[in-house]
């Protein structure tokens, strides 16, 4: 027995309205079937189910709106025997727990020396607070102070249950976010970025890199690949930079993976948030996933078909969640580089600015040649500009072999 | 097709990609891209559909034959017409 919850949706993001079942009570559920769909500040979102069974039955109504963690519908594994809604009601708080989809970060953290906080709370004491991780992940989404709970939890530890009952007291998510400016009220996407890169900022010690890179190589071989497509399977360049950032992650992980509660976690696959402009304004940056695996021509599919359901306003809370490493491209119409903000709990994002002719030495001429601005933004807590500088290299040493990508 | 057709076509697949934008409003001679606020993904998928609707390639190397409404409208014509 096992509770379908509202899974994380991002640092930003805390709650959410159930708007949609996909799944009725008694149909048979598997692991990534899509069961509902929550309407969020970054639009509709469809939530998928990590266990398999039948579904018994609901647990929250259509229209409510409801934090991330609670438990949504019940979910029955085959083995088991009667259902017992009663008794996974009473203890709803663990079980969601339990099942709180996280990104697949390697088993063994790497404990850093930093200090966890800026401001002194009995964690940054010494004295280490009994959180769960579920309960941890809302209070952090939520901007909640573990340190300010009273656990009710085995050994006095802060469960699921008591940071919920701490949300419920508070103002509701919008009135707590909005700011008033010039007048106007932010709207729920500018609120959801305003929240994580203000996190970002005053928690993360930001170093930048940036290198000007030839594309010739990488143009010609688009070039080359295009010629005889036609114009729905043609590749773009952000193709290549995505899964060159990818393939570099391998040999970096210092640059993909999350940093949580002083602890790094580096990521074995890569999920690569693909920034994605929203014409309503705002952005979004959902993941690609296991982005190092896929070849160009599939990743060129996924990315065509995640800015479609992007700017449909529909897409799948793991892959808002999740992202290890954001990688945001301005394409032709931009700037020639982009400092980016990190988003937290990852800890590098990388900026292609656009690509410019330039004049360019080559053994001793100076001749016109297509560059792009390649830059850093890194987490000097996990990283340093020594490990970043040789990050940025590989990378560019994967666009100079673009047959090889 | 007479240049008039061509041309609903293009507005219809314009509005597609860019709902928000009116193409009154718009400076026909000016960059495509500037003046709908699209990206390379977009521009991509305009051609995608317009190469469907219309029935002619439309190659990349032709891409900078259909840098502004007024021209994209041009090449199409050519091409379609």
């Amino acid at each position: 027995m096992a509770a379908f919850v509202m899974p994380s949706l991002g640092s930003d993001m805390d709650a959410g309205t159930l708007v949609e079942w996909l799944k009725r009570p008694g149909d048979e559920i598997h692991r990534g079937d899509i069961v509902a769909v929550v309407e969020t500040q970054k639009g509709a979102i469809e939530i998928e189910s990590f266990q398999e069974g039948i579904l018994t039955g609901y647990l929250t109504d259509l229209g409510r709106k409801v934090p991330v963690g609670t438990p949504l519908a019940v979910i029955r594994e085959e083995s088991e025997d009667e259902p017992d809604d009663a008794a996974l009601l009473k203890g709803a708080a663990p079980a969601a727990e339990q099942q709180a989809p996280t990104a697949p970060v390697s088993a063994k953290p790497v404990t850093l020396d930093v200090e966890p906080r800026i401001t002194a709370t009995p964690e940054a004491d010494g004295a280490r607070l009994k959180i769960s991780p579920a309960a941890r992940r809302l209070a952090q989404a939520s901007a909640v102070d573990p340190a300010t709970l009273t656990g009710t939890g085995p050994q006095g530890s802060i469960v699921l249950a008591d940071v919920m009952a701490r949300l419920e007291q508070k103002p509701a998510p919008e009135a707590k976010q909005a700011v008033r400016e010039g007048g106007e009220q932010l709207s729920g996407m500018r609120a959801a970025i305003a929240a994580a890169m203000a996190r970002s900022k005053r928690e993360i010690p930001h170093y930048y890199l940036s290198q000007t890179i030839e594309l010739t190589n990488a143009e010609a071989f688009v070039a080359k690949v295009n010629a005889d497509r036609p114009p729905e399977n043609r590749l773009l360049l952000g193709a290549l930079f995505l899964k060159a950032v990818a393939l570099a992650c391998r040999k970096f992980p210092e640059f993909n993976g999350h940093f949580e509660d002083g602890v790094y976690h580096p990521a074995e696959a890569v999920h690569a948030g693909m920034a994605i402009n929203i014409r309503e304004g705002g952005l979004v940056a959902p993941a690609i996933h296991h982005a190092e695996t896929l070849d160009l021509d599939t990743l060129m599919d996924r990315m065509r078909d995640l800015v479609a359901r992007v700017r449909a306003g529909r897409f799948r809370a793991t892959e808002l969640s999740d992202p290890t490493i954001t990688v945001s491209s301005l394409g032709d119409r931009g700037v020639e580089a982009l400092y980016g903000v990190i988003y937290p709990p990852q800890v590098a994002i990388v900026g292609f600015g656009t690509p410019v002719s330039r004049p360019w030495e080559q053994a001793g001429d100076i001749k016109l040649k297509r560059v792009v601005t390649l830059t850093l933004a890194a987490d000097h807590r996990v990283s340093d500009g020594h490990s970043g500088a040789r990050f940025l290299n590989a990378i560019e040493k994967h666009l100079q072999m673009p047959e090889k990508l | 097709m007479t240049r008039e057709e061509i041309e609903a076509v293009l507005r219809a697949e314009m509005h597609q990609i860019a709902p928000d934008i009116d193409i009154e409003e718009i400076d026909r001679q000016e960059d495509l891209r500037d003046e709908f606020d699209i990206d390379s993904m977009d521009f991509q998928n305009l051609v995608a559909a317009l190469s469907k609707r219309l029935g002619i390639p439309m190659p990349e190397a032709d891409y900078g034959e259909m840098g502004s409404f007024d021209a994209m409208l041009d090449y199409l014509t050519a091409h379609a017409g």
